[in-house]
């Protein structure tokens, strides 16, 4: 509950009295930034005292730093050493669900308080261990902090800060002088930086973009959220015949109706990028015949789109070894790390195939025969069984990759295929078979594809939820409210990894069936 | 060496009379301590008093000049113990340590010098570490003055009233011959101002000195018959003299007109008590009131005539006192009582009884204790409060917990992912944890452990279960509790019993979690203590046959396998793995600019980082789940295929390796990737380099002719 006290008139003894509060995340800097107030409000004619509750907070948790001050008289006020609900002039939190923390402990509140935030997000562990998305809605924190400041003043300044080459601290300095909520002149805020003496010309340049990115003030989406679609369509290259064909499907994709050829056409260049035109073709095929048994608004076509995409581009060995060799990814990780041209970038893969792996490699018959074998599998774990680091950027091990990243010809001749092709055939028809009495429920099966994603074990336990759940939805199929209930058992299996949520929501299946 | 340096602020320290101190609170305690002649200090680090500690190691040039012994202590006993010094001799000393844990475990020694009593000034600085911020179970540690007798000081919150207590403490204690305790809460540490400073004085008799001429006396000893003598003496002289002192130096405060309602609050909760006047329109910006407020600056003992003073005349008293069982009250209603008064004593009640009193609960309860005794007082918008007001939406679900964890590229994290995997493989253990940063690995991601009886008392806390049975206890303790408590505790306990047990040391060389300063078997040099004495020797010195010193904790499956061992081995008696890895927190401090350096001076240096490769990542985070590390997060694509958010490292990555390891050693997913940066790479190896690029790009060219490339 959002703590809320009665508004007080403000007293006409504290009058002149200015409260800070800084909310951040341990290691942000609030101890520098609240230094540099303390500093601001000493040299231009104030008293001030501040405080903060370090603890174990430093690690990683969340810590308040409390300013108060008062025009100097010569006489000494006496400060709180806490921030009080309804008691605060000026609010500032280094992080978005920081400032939904302010909010919640009542320090934000509409007849007084400038509430300045970064949109950031620094992801608590609660949000990042989901198996699905956890992540929290900086949307709902911004709609409240709208209500609750007096003032809301919002921008990435996280972002900002690195963009100058130093840290938080002092972009939110910056936004504080540009809010103009102390009665400081921009050039004193500067000349407290100045006071402080390290990394001086670092942090007055973050003040400044700082101080421009708070009048800007546009809140931004913390998350970045995807772009439309269709928009980002990418440009293709390659043989003109390839191209050509190319063409050709994406011919068909337009055919498609509108909100089915969305999802189509990047589903259509997954499945290439995968394996190659013929396999789009196959895909494509494949979402021309749902389409045919759906019809308008064509929302089970629009998600078989999707997932079909997602279940034949399946993550094999061969997949990852083609895009870790890729020259783009080699590009993109240099630029990512900064490396510099007279400087050697090392890159070490990660590794650790199991029998299981290699088995799926060979073809569908050997390879059947090799996986019923226990002698054989316990061959193959102790020849390959073992964590490997590649360093990608030696020959050797690149080789390696890059020939089994060539692999994509043998592909369809694989066990592996073999098994995510009668995986996919079997979901379809499960799909399908609801499709005619309630398609509102084919749709949901379409959509436990989402189940099955990772590698090694965690893909078996996402295979296994994805059969306890569809199992569930053959207990509910029949019922009006089917459609829900089939939602309501994905999302619990994708709450934590046990799958304890979603074994509660089968409890609760079974009982009233 | 400790997380923060006081090197630059050590300086103010040298100020004298006439100069103005301006500083954090932590820092005036330490400049009146000087001013007041101390003769020895000493404490064990604890929020929120470390910094005290610090403060003390940075000025040990000055406090050698003033000939002033400083002692890093090895527990809080060892630190009440040293106060010894003034029982004989009419010398100065101040120890600090938190409450109540510290004050716990210094008990022993605390009932001693009580009973002994006191020559030379004795006082203990204690951070009761109460409220927000704390991370410590929530008790008071006001019960222990009472039983031993010794005075409590809890000054108001400001620099000028801190820094009198100190000289009031010594004071005090001289003329009471009883111990002092001034009590710091964890805001009032941290806190910053201003105060006049007065010049530094030499002890009278220094350390030293005394060591030349020593003094004993059989009277002091905590024997029958002399114990008894010491009991009568509490009372008959040394408690009536305090009390004595109390009121002539008048200590406690009187603020306000007169009126027919008081309130009385213990000194640290003066400031909030003034604020809540100040929102009611009863208070001015510097306190002014016509409300009487009795301000106890000491609150053990209490004097009662001078509280029967300031009730006189008064229907209604307020009792302001944080923290519960309500010591204060019950003993201010008894005087009340025996007085025959009439007078209505208010306080739990109308406060709560546990819990910190706010800005909020302090407006709340003092509005309700004015409403029912003195409604005129308040302002008609309290009398009826105007509830319109616009509804802000509720957060409370949206918004994460953020508990404090492990820092990016701790060391202690694949111990933990290392347990779990075991976990994994071997079912649940019994697991008893201890003090320190590690206890961190409780909470989520890990979860592992459930309990803690105290520092260095992890393994002990596994006694009932040293006898055995199908699965070990495991028991897991840092290298601070080890030296703190456990070596003797736990370590011996378990030997001693012959435990079938399995300990995790967890060993970063430093005391961590209080910042990481220096214990016995830290690595680094230390001018002034006996550092680098391996754990692993102490636990081979007290009689321990199984011991495995692993000196990379990031090698996951090395952990694993050897917790395995311990778990499954045949061997008699406890196992104790050591794992040592330096503090990253530490680490990073200390080799970052050197890095720095080495790199502007032309030398080879590797900087790694880790990566995912967001098309190779699911989105399943079974990563996160053994690593909560920051900088590994996650990140939405920007691909309508993509349900869920991709794994994804920031530039704060210290590429510790744990990401590859784990990824490796539960056979996660391929995605992970490090890139090790290379400064100023030798001739040879640049050219290398460039050869094998031009190699591996022709490859990359040839396959992407041939086939159809997508570009975003």
């Amino acid at each position: 509950m959002t703590l809320q006290s009665p508004m007080l008139p403000v007293p006409a003894g504290t009058d002149g009295m200015i409260k800070l509060a800084v909310l951040a995340v341990g290691g942000q800097g609030g101890g520098v930034l609240t230094g540099w107030i303390e500093t601001l409000a000493r040299a231009n004619g104030y008293v001030c005292q501040a405080t903060s509750v370090a603890g174990v907070a430093q690690r990683t948790g969340a810590t308040v730093y409390y300013v108060e001050m008062a025009p100097a008289t010569g006489r000494v006020p006496v400060f709180s050493l806490m921030p009080a609900a309804g008691d605060v002039d000026v609010m500032i939190t280094a992080e978005m669900m920081e400032a939904g923390r302010s909010i919640i402990r009542g320090f934000v509140t509409p007849d007084r308080t400038v509430l300045i935030t970064s949109t950031h997000r620094a992801l608590a562990v609660s949000e990042k261990m989901v198996p699905g998305d956890g992540i929290a809605s900086s949307e709902e924190v911004i709609a409240a902090a709208e209500v609750a400041a007096r003032r809301f003043i919002a921008a990435d300044f996280d972002a900002v800060a690195v963009k100058n080459g130093s840290v938080i601290s002092a972009t939110l300095f910056g936004a504080l002088a540009a809010s103009g909520a102390l009665p400081f002149a921009r050039e004193a805020f500067e000349a407290a930086i100045r006071a402080g003496g390290r990394g001086v010309e670092a942090s007055v340049r973050a003040f400044g973009a700082g101080y421009e990115a708070a009048l800007a003030g546009v809140p931004e989406a913390a998350v970045p959220e995807a772009a439309a679609p269709m928009a980002k369509v990418s440009a293709v290259r390659g043989p003109a015949r390839k191209l050509a064909e190319w063409e050709r499907l994406m011919a068909r994709v337009a055919a498609l109706p509108a909100a089915v050829a969305e999802l189509a056409a990047p589903g259509l260049r997954k499945v290439v990028d995968f394996q190659d035109l013929a396999y789009g073709a196959e895909y494509l095929a494949r979402i021309e015949g749902l389409v045919a048994r759906d019809a308008a608004p064509f929302e089970f076509a629009r998600e078989a789109a999707k997932y079909v995409a997602n279940a034949m581009a399946y993550d094999d060995v061969i997949r990852v070894a083609d895009l870790k060799t890729r020259g783009r990814r080699f590009e993109r990780i240099r630029g990512e790390m900064g490396v510099r041209e007279a400087q050697v970038m090392q890159l070490t893969e990660f590794f650790h195939p199991r029998a299981e792996e290699i088995a799926g490699l060979l073809s569908a018959g050997l390879g059947a025969k090799v996986q019923a074998s226990p002698v054989w599998m316990a061959r193959l774990d102790r020849w390959f069984g073992k964590g490997r680091r590649l360093r990608t950027d030696s020959l050797a091990a690149y080789l390696t990759l890059y020939a089994i990243g060539g692999l994509r010809g043998w592909r369809r001749r694989t066990l592996r295929h073999a098994q995510e092709v009668a995986h996919l055939e079997g979901w379809l028809a499960v799909a399908l078979g609801y499709l005619e009495s309630d398609r509102a429920l084919a749709v949901e099966v379409v959509r436990c594809r989402r189940l099955v994603k990772g590698y090694s074990d965690t893909h078996a336990r996402g295979l296994s939820k994805f059969d306890r759940v569809l199992a569930g939805i053959e207990m509910v199929a029949g019922r009006a409210d089917a459609g829900p209930w089939a939602a309501r058992l994905r999302e619990a299996a994708l709450k934590d990894e046990e799958g304890r949520a979603l074994e509660g929501a089968l409890a609760t299946i079974r009982s009233f069936v | 060496m400790a997380e923060r340096s006081f090197k630059a602020e050590v300086q103010d320290l040298r100020k004298g009379a006439g100069d103005t101190f301006t500083g954090e609170g932590i820092l005036a305690i330490t400049k009146a301590l000087l001013e007041n002649g101390v003769g020895y200090v000493g404490g064990y680090q604890g929020a929120p008093i470390s910094h005290l500690m610090d403060v003390l190691a940075d000025a040990e040039e000055l406090l050698g000049e003033l000939g002033v012994r400083f002692e890093a202590n090895a527990n809080e006993a060892a630190a009440a113990a040293m106060l010894a010094a003034s029982v004989h001799y009419p010398i100065r000393g101040a120890v600090t340590f938190k409450g109540p844990v510290g004050v716990n475990v210094a008990s022993d020694a605390l009932a001693n010098l009580s009973s002994s009593g006191v020559t030379g000034g004795a006082l203990v600085i204690l951070g009761e570490d109460y409220g927000e911020g704390s991370s410590i179970m929530q008790e008071r540690s006001h019960a222990f003055a009472m039983k031993s007798q010794f005075w409590l000081l809890d000054p108001r919150p400001n620099l000028p009233s801190i820094v009198k207590a100190v000289g009031d403490g010594f004071a005090l204690s001289e003329a009471s011959n009883s111990p002092v305790m001034l009590t710091m809460r964890i805001r009032s540490c941290h806190v910053t101002g201003t105060f006049e400073t007065r010049d530094n004085q030499r002890p009278p008799l220094s350390v030293r000195e005394a060591l030349s001429n020593p003094r004993s006396d059989f009277n002091r000893v905590v024997l029958p018959p002399m114990s008894y003598v010491h009991e009568q003496d509490k009372v008959k002289n040394r408690w009536p003299a305090a009390e004595k002192f109390i009121i002539e130096h008048k200590l406690n405060e009187v603020f306000g007109g007169e009126g027919s309602v008081g309130i009385v609050c213990q000194g640290g909760m003066y400031n909030g008590v003034i604020r809540a006047l100040q929102r009611l329109g009863l208070a001015d910006i510097y306190g002014a009131t016509e409300v009487p407020v009795y301000c106890l600056n000491v609150t053990y003992p209490l004097i009662s005539s001078e509280f029967l003073a300031f009730a006189q005349n008064k229907h209604s008293v307020l009792v302001i006192e944080e923290g519960q069982p309500e010591f204060i009250e019950t003993q201010l209603g008894s005087f009340l009582y025996r007085a025959g008064s009439h007078v209505r004593l208010h306080g739990k009640g109308m406060f709560p009884m546990a819990g910190e009193y706010t800005g909020q609960v302090m407006l709340d309860g003092i509005s309700a204790f004015l409403k029912a005794a003195a409604p005129d007082l308040l302002p008609a918008t309290v009398r009826a409060p105007n509830m319109d007001r616009p509804a802000i939406p509720d957060l409370s679900k949206t918004v994460p917990i953020r508990p404090p964890g492990f820092c990016t590229g701790c060391p202690e994290r694949p111990i933990f992912a290392a347990m779990k995997l075991v976990e994994k493989e071997l079912g649940k253990h019994q697991i008893a944890a201890d003090i320190g940063c590690h206890l961190f690995g409780s909470l989520p991601p890990f979860e592992i452990g459930g309990a803690t009886m105290g520092y260095g008392l992890g393994p002990a806390a596994n006694g009932a279960f040293d006898g055995g049975g199908e699965k070990r206890p495991i028991a897991i303790i840092g290298d601070g509790g080890f030296w703190h408590n456990g070596l003797n505790s736990s370590i011996t306990n378990m030997v001693f019993n012959k435990s079938d047990g399995v300990v995790m040391v967890v060993d970063n060389f430093y005391s961590a979690a209080t910042g990481g300063q220096d214990v016995m078997s830290s690595r680094a040099d230390n001018a002034t203590k006996a550092t680098q004495n391996p754990i692993s020797k102490a636990l081979k010195g007290v009689g321990v046959e199984w011991v495995r010193q692993i000196d990379h904790t990031y090698d996951v499956k090395k952990m694993r396998d050897t917790l395995r061992e311990a778990l499954t081995t045949d061997a008699k008696g406890p196992k104790v793995i050591v794992a040592s890895s330096e503090c990253m927190l530490n680490k990073q401090r200390r080799e970052k600019p050197l890095k720095a350096a080495a790199i502007k001076e032309g030398r080879r240096v590797e900087a790694p980082r880790f990566g995912v490769d967001e098309e190779v990542c699911t989105g399943d985070h079974a990563c996160i789940r053994l690593s909560g590390c920051p900088s590994l997060s996650l990140k939405r694509l920007d691909d309508p295929l993509r349900d869920d958010p991709v794994a994804s490292i920031d530039q704060s990555c210290v590429g510790c390796g744990n990401c590859g390891e784990v990824a490796d050693a539960a056979v996660l997913c391929p995605s992970f990737y490090r890139a090790d940066v290379v400064h100023n790479p030798s001739p040879m190896e640049a050219r290398l380099a460039r050869w094998r690029a031009r190699v591996i790009g022709w490859l990359q060219a040839r396959r992407s002719a041939g086939r159809l490339e997508f570009t975003a």
